[in-house]
Parts: structure tokens; C-alpha cells; sequence
């Protein structure tokens, strides 16, 4: 039995919008291992930032509401945390964010090191020092001299196993003085120094060009590895999916399909939706095959399972009740009444 | 008989063959400094020669930045060439004067990245799709609206779209629409300036297939720019790589895919992750980043990344070789 770092159970967000109430989470399910690399998979609109930002604690206060679930790290309820807790412990330090685009994660007006080091000041692994225990220290917003010559050291160390050339000149360059993949680099470098246990990675390399993001890619693997980091990935792109991840989740319209070890999700996909998403990808092989129909609007969705009026499977039940969890084998879960059969998988199991 | 037949045949399809042909074309914008001084150029597009033949998916590849989408621009007179000419269906097009090119503009088409920013959010999808037959055809109302239900019929679209705004209209029909819009004047060849970025991949799939489907029908050429290769291999019959304003490499889709011998498309190609493959990330020889644009390196501008550089690779601009069957290589050292 692996023991789980995150678990989400039964998570349930709603958002006030001005046409009504969206049901953006319906019920998800998901966890993550120790050390483990999982993506979230699916199109615009699925959820997947949204679950995200939950774990993370960072839904917009004024419109959007959490009606149910737990989400769990490390057998703590994060949800019923106070936000100085969350923002102290969690937030940044044991759980750290690569945003999809660098650039706008940057203050334009500030040098690198300004903000790598500003960083640090807070969330530095250092900081738990019993200095900072002293509650009449708290108040004094100071930085001390020697942490801060032991927190620049990590730093200048860690900028070099991102492979940044010239470190110390990077820090002093304002943001926009250096390219798209470096700015990539800094946000690893940045999501790794407080030394977390996970690492929540948004899209990180969409607005990369592929040699870059295959080097992306290649870092952020190794270093999550070495460290024993997991990392949750979302992404819309099967193919960097497949390149990093141990094992898959995919999302539609607000509610998980499947749960797959990487190679069970890319080779015996047993949702349909998962077998469909597949097929639409460009093969000379199989040439091309889309999903007719289009993804529902999330005020109204569907009952049941969400994509039973796009799904060839589809009976009258599953528009009234959303499937539970079907075990396909060992790690490999699917949530529908009508599972794609594979020869393969009967055999393995 | 017939064989002597079929050879004029085969003569005059060569003739008729080549729909687009650009020779030399040039592209620089000046680099400028805080007070506006000249301080150098940036060559986004730099002595690019290549034919389009009339019927074919001509793929242009590459990175951001590389110039593919100033090649596109260029062509359409957007951008006023910097040398170089365009020749299209036996006309010289190069610094058209602006009355001449109207009329060239129907046979031309360009169709933008994002076409919800390129319809007008106050006018409703009816009245775009008739701009375009009231400023180039005399048709009547009536002619127009039977021309422009028919064209939204073909591309795949209800008819009570006419009446939506584009904001009423998801992503994937907003470029059915944009689509619409172009086809309603029958153009020859269209520009598709990265026609499937932005779009989920069930969609993107239904609209490839579209792309396909309009081909046949209404008998089109294809210029496709785009960075995703797994789509263009997909989809094109020939693909050009383009390394900072130049083209690398050029030919089959299937050669070029099976067998790259520039060292750049060979990098770009083993990037791709391919899902059921070999994982990129296990062996990802290519380092580094593309130089600034507007500061190139010497002698050939893949020379600070490629694996097998030598030192005469600085001095020496290379030349597209045809030295293969069915693919054109811009390395003296490619095999």
C-alpha cells in the first residue's frame, strides 16, 4: 500500500457567475504518492486549474465556494485550516507552483535576485529557526544577515543545477533581459528552494518551443526525482504527459474519468472519453478522428456522467447516476458503467 | 499516341504547376536604438526562395520567432517586401500599389491566428460573412445570402449562426467562421497562419478534417504555417524548416519526417514527444537557445547549437543543395 501525500475525496467548487451558478468540480476524487509524478490531463474548461488553485488554497474569495470534500496533505485537512496557517506552513513551502507563463509571474520593475531573495525571506527552509518563534521578532520584518549570506549561497547553487549559466549575473538582470526558457528555468529553480513535498505545475511549458520544452521537461524530472518530489502536472497536451508522468488523471467537464499508471492510460485507455481524446490526436497511421458534439456549459451540465451526450457507450443510466470507481487493475480506476474492453488487460490482471 | 499525349498532359500541368512562386524575398525590420537610430536590422525573413504548386499543403515549420508568420504576412503584402519577388498565378505581386492588389486579394487569402479577434464583436456572423462579397463581387442581396448559406453549410455550421454575435460561438466554430468568410470569394490559396493553436485537440481534429474536406470541394491550396509537426505531418505534402528567417530544409513530408539530414529538423523532430515512442526526454542532445534575432551569428545561423559544428561553418553562409530525391538541405555536411 502507497502511502498518500495529497488525497482529494469527493471535492465539490461552485462559482457565482453573472448567468448563474457554474458547477465546475463535481465530485472529484484523486491523490498523489510520495515522490510521485501525476498529470491532469484535459481540454480548457475541464477543472484542472481550478482543482489546482483548491489545493492550493487560492480561490477567488468573492465568487467561488467549495460545497464539499476534503483535501488532504499529509492526513491534514487543508480546507479547514486557518489562511496564516496555510500561508505560513503550506503554501509555498511544502507545496510550491510553477505558473504557466514566467513572464507575467515576474515584477517587471524589480532584478531577479531582488525577488528570488524576497522569496526567501519567507519561505526559505531555513526560516523555522527558533529566531523566527519569537513572536516579538515576527513583528520586525528584517532579514538576518547570516541567513540571508546562507539562503544566497542556496540559491547561486541551485541556479546552477538548472543549468542558468553565470548565476550571479542572472540576479542582477531585470526579467525581460532574459529569454523564455531561462525565465522557465528560474520558476523550477524558485518552486524547488523552499524544499517542498510537492510541487503543483501549471501548464509549465505551453509557451515554450519544443527543443526548449524538452529540455524543460528533462530538468524538471531529474530534479524532482533526485529530491523525491511529487509533482502534480496539469497540462492539455498528451505528449508531455506522456514524456514525465508515472501515472494520469484525466478530467472532463468538471469530473475525473480515469486513473491510469502511464502506460495503461496510453495503451489500454478504458474510458471512452480517454479512448476518444487519443483518437483525436494527428497519426498518419489511424488519421484523425474528433469528438463530435461540444463540451457542456458548466451552469447546466449534464446529469450523471457529463460526457454521456457525446459518448458512443452511453445508456440511460448514465445520465442519471455518476458512475463510482471500476478497478481495471491494480492503480488503474475508471469511472463508468460501460468500460472499454481490452484483450490485453484481462490477461494482465 | 496516348503515351505522346499524356507526356503534353504531364508538360502542361508543369507549366500550370507552380501557383506561388517566390524568389529571393527579403524581409528586415530596423532595429532601432532609444533614439530611434538605425542600430542594425532583424532579418525575419532572408532570401527565401520556394514554388507552391497549385493543389498542394505546403507546411512552413519552425520555432517562434524563426520569421514563418512574416513569411506569410509578407506575401500577402501586409508587410512591403525588402527584396526579393512574388510571383502568383503568372503576375508579379511584389510592391503592388494597394487599388491593383484588391482585386488579387480574392484569390489570395490570408486567415489569421485568432479568428474571434479578427471578426467584429458588434456585427453579427451574417453581416462578416457578407463584407467580403459586397466589397469584391456586384452579386445582389439575394445572390450574396444564397452564396453565404451555402459556404456556411460546407464549412459545417447551422444557419441560425448567422444571427449569433462571436462571442455567442465557441472557439472551434469562430474559426469555421473565419473560414466561411474567406471561401466565399473562392480564393486559390489560402495562408493559414496557425490555424490550430488555441484549440483543444478534440476540436482541433474536427477541424483538420475540415480543412481537408474544403480542399477537395472547392479545389484549394494550402500554405500552412504552424509549430505543431505532429498536425503537419498530418496534413502537408511538403514541409519547408525555417532557422531564423531561413529555410533549413524543404521537401516530402514522409522524406523529410523518415529521413532529416539538416541537424536542426533532425533536433526538431527528435523533440516531439510521440506518444507510444521512445521518451525525448531520456536523450535530448540539442542545448541551448536560438540566438537574437537581430544579432545573428556568422556564416550559417544554426552553427552555436548544432552537434556537429566545424569551424568553416562560420565563414560560409550554406545554400539550399538538392543533392536528394524529393528534399533540399542547407548543410554542406548533411548526408
Amino acid at each position: 500500500m502507497i502511502s498518500n501525500l495529497l488525497r482529494v475525496h469527493d471535492l465539490r467548487v461552485s462559482f457565482a457567475t453573472e448567468a448563474g451558478i457554474a458547477h465546475v468540480l463535481d465530485r472529484v476524487d484523486f491523490t498523489i504518492a510520495k515522490g510521485e509524478i501525476v498529470g491532469l490531463v484535459g481540454e480548457s474548461g475541464c477543472g484542472k486549474t481550478t482543482l489546482a488553485r483548491t489545493i492550493l488554497g487560492v480561490l477567488p474569495e468573492n465568487s467561488a465556494r467549495i460545497d464539499s470534500g476534503v483535501v488532504e496533505f499529509e492526513g491534514e485537512n487543508l480546507l479547514d485550516k486557518p489562511s496564516e496557517e496555510l500561508s505560513d506552513k503550506i503554501r509555498g513551502r511544502a507545496i510550491t507552483f510553477i505558473p504557466q507563463d514566467p513572464f507575467s509571474s515576474f515584477n517587471p520593475v524589480f532584478t531577479i535576485g531582488t525577488q528570488i531573495m524576497e522569496l526567501m525571506k519567507w519561505k526559505s527552509p531555513a526560516r523555522d529557526d527558533p529566531y523566527y518563534a519569537n513572536s516579538a521578532s515576527r513583528f520586525w520584518n528584517g532579514y538576518p544577515s547570516t541567513r540571508y549570506e546562507a539562503d544566497k549561497g542556496r540559491v547561486l547553487e541551485l541556479l546552477r543545477e538548472v543549468q542558468l549559466p553565470e548565476p550571479e549575473a542572472i540576479l542582477a538582470k531585470y526579467p525581460h533581459e532574459v529569454s523564455g526558457g531561462q525565465r522557465q528555468r528560474l520558476m523550477i529553480a524558485m518552486a524547488l528552494l523552499p524544499e517542498p513535498k510537492m510541487i503543483i505545475a501549471d501548464e509549465p511549458t505551453t509557451a515554450l518551443d519544443v527543443t526548449i520544452q524538452a529540455q524543460i521537461l528533462h530538468l524538471l524530472r531529474t530534479l524532482a526525482r533526485e529530491r523525491d518530489v511529487a509533482v502534480l502536472f496539469t497540462t492539455h497536451d498528451l505528449g508531455t504527459t506522456y514524456e514525465i508522468c508515472d501515472r494520469v488523471t484525466v478530467m472532463y467537464a468538471g469530473q475525473e474519468m480515469e486513473t491510469a499508471p502511464s502506460d495503461g492510460f496510453f495503451n489500454t485507455p478504458s474510458h471512452p472519453y480517454t479512448r476518444d481524446l487519443l483518437q483525436s490526436l494527428p497519426s498518419r497511421e489511424h488519421g484523425i478522428k474528433g469528438i463530435p458534439g461540444d463540451i457542456p456549459a458548466l451552469i447546466s451540465p449534464p446529469g450523471g456522467c457529463r460526457f454521456h451526450p457525446r459518448c458512443t457507450a452511453a445508456s440511460e443510466r448514465c445520465s442519471v447516476e455518476r458512475p463510482d470507481h471500476t478497478q481495471i487493475s491494480e492503480r488503474h480506476n475508471v469511472r463508468c458503467f460501460h468500460p472499454v474492453a481490452h484483450k490485453s488487460v484481462g490477461a494482465a490482471s | 499516341m496516348t503515351t505522346e499525349t499524356q507526356d503534353t498532359a504531364t508538360e502542361n500541368t508543369a507549366k500550370e504547376d507552380t501557383v506561388l512562386s517566390i524568389a529571393g524575398l527579403r524581409k528586415y525590420f530596423p532595429v532601432r536604438n532609444a533614439w530611434k537610430r538605425r542600430i542594425g536590422w532583424l532579418k525575419a525573413v532572408d532570401d527565401i526562395s520556394l514554388e507552391v504548386r497549385r493543389g498542394e499543403v505546403l507546411g512552413i515549420v519552425g520555432e517562434s520567432g524563426c520569421g514563418k508568420s512574416t513569411l506569410g504576412k509578407t506575401l500577402m503584402g501586409i508587410h512591403p517586401p525588402s527584396g526579393g519577388q512574388i510571383v502568383f498565378e503568372g503576375n508579379d505581386i511584389t510592391n503592388m500599389k494597394p487599388g491593383a492588389s484588391r482585386g488579387l486579394r480574392s484569390s489570395l487569402q490570408y486567415s489569421y491566428q485568432d479568428p474571434g479577434a479578427s471578426l467584429d464583436p458588434r456585427w453579427k456572423i451574417g453581416r462578416s460573412l457578407h463584407e467580403p462579397l459586397e466589397i469584391h463581387t456586384q452579386l445582389s442581396r439575394e445572390e450574396r445570402d444564397k452564396r453565404v448559406r451555402s459556404i456556411l453549410k460546407s464549412v459545417g455550421l447551422p444557419e441560425g449562426h448567422l444571427d449569433h454575435y462571436p462571442h455567442e460561438i465557441s472557439g472551434g466554430q469562430q474559426r469555421r467562421v473565419g473560414l466561411a468568410r474567406i471561401l466565399t470569394l473562392h480564393p486559390s490559396v489560402i495562408i493559414l497562419d496557425e490555424p490550430t493553436s488555441g484549440l483543444d485537440v478534440s476540436v482541433q481534429a474536427t477541424i483538420l478534417n475540415l480543412f481537408s474536406d474544403l480542399r477537395q470541394e472547392f479545389n484549394l491550396t494550402y500554405l500552412f504555417i504552424s509549430h505543431d509537426l505532429s498536425v503537419v505531418r498530418m496534413i502537408c505534402d511538403r514541409i519547408a524548416v525555417m532557422y531564423l528567417g531561413k529555410i533549413v530544409e524543404i521537401g516530402d513530408t514522409e522524406t523529410v519526417f523518415s529521413n532529416p539530414r539538416h541537424p536542426y529538423t533532425q533536433s526538431l523532430l527528435a523533440a516531439v514527444p510521440i506518444i507510444g515512442g521512445r521518451r525525448v526526454t531520456d536523450n535530448f542532445w540539442l542545448q541551448g537557445e536560438p540566438p537574437n534575432p537581430g544579432d545573428l551569428p556568422s556564416g550559417c545561423r544554426f552553427r552555436t547549437r548544432c552537434p556537429n559544428v566545424r569551424p568553416e561553418c562560420a565563414d560560409k553562409e550554406p545554400e539550399l543543395r538538392s543533392d536528394w530525391e524529393g528534399q533540399e538541405v542547407a548543410c554542406p555536411y548533411a548526408e
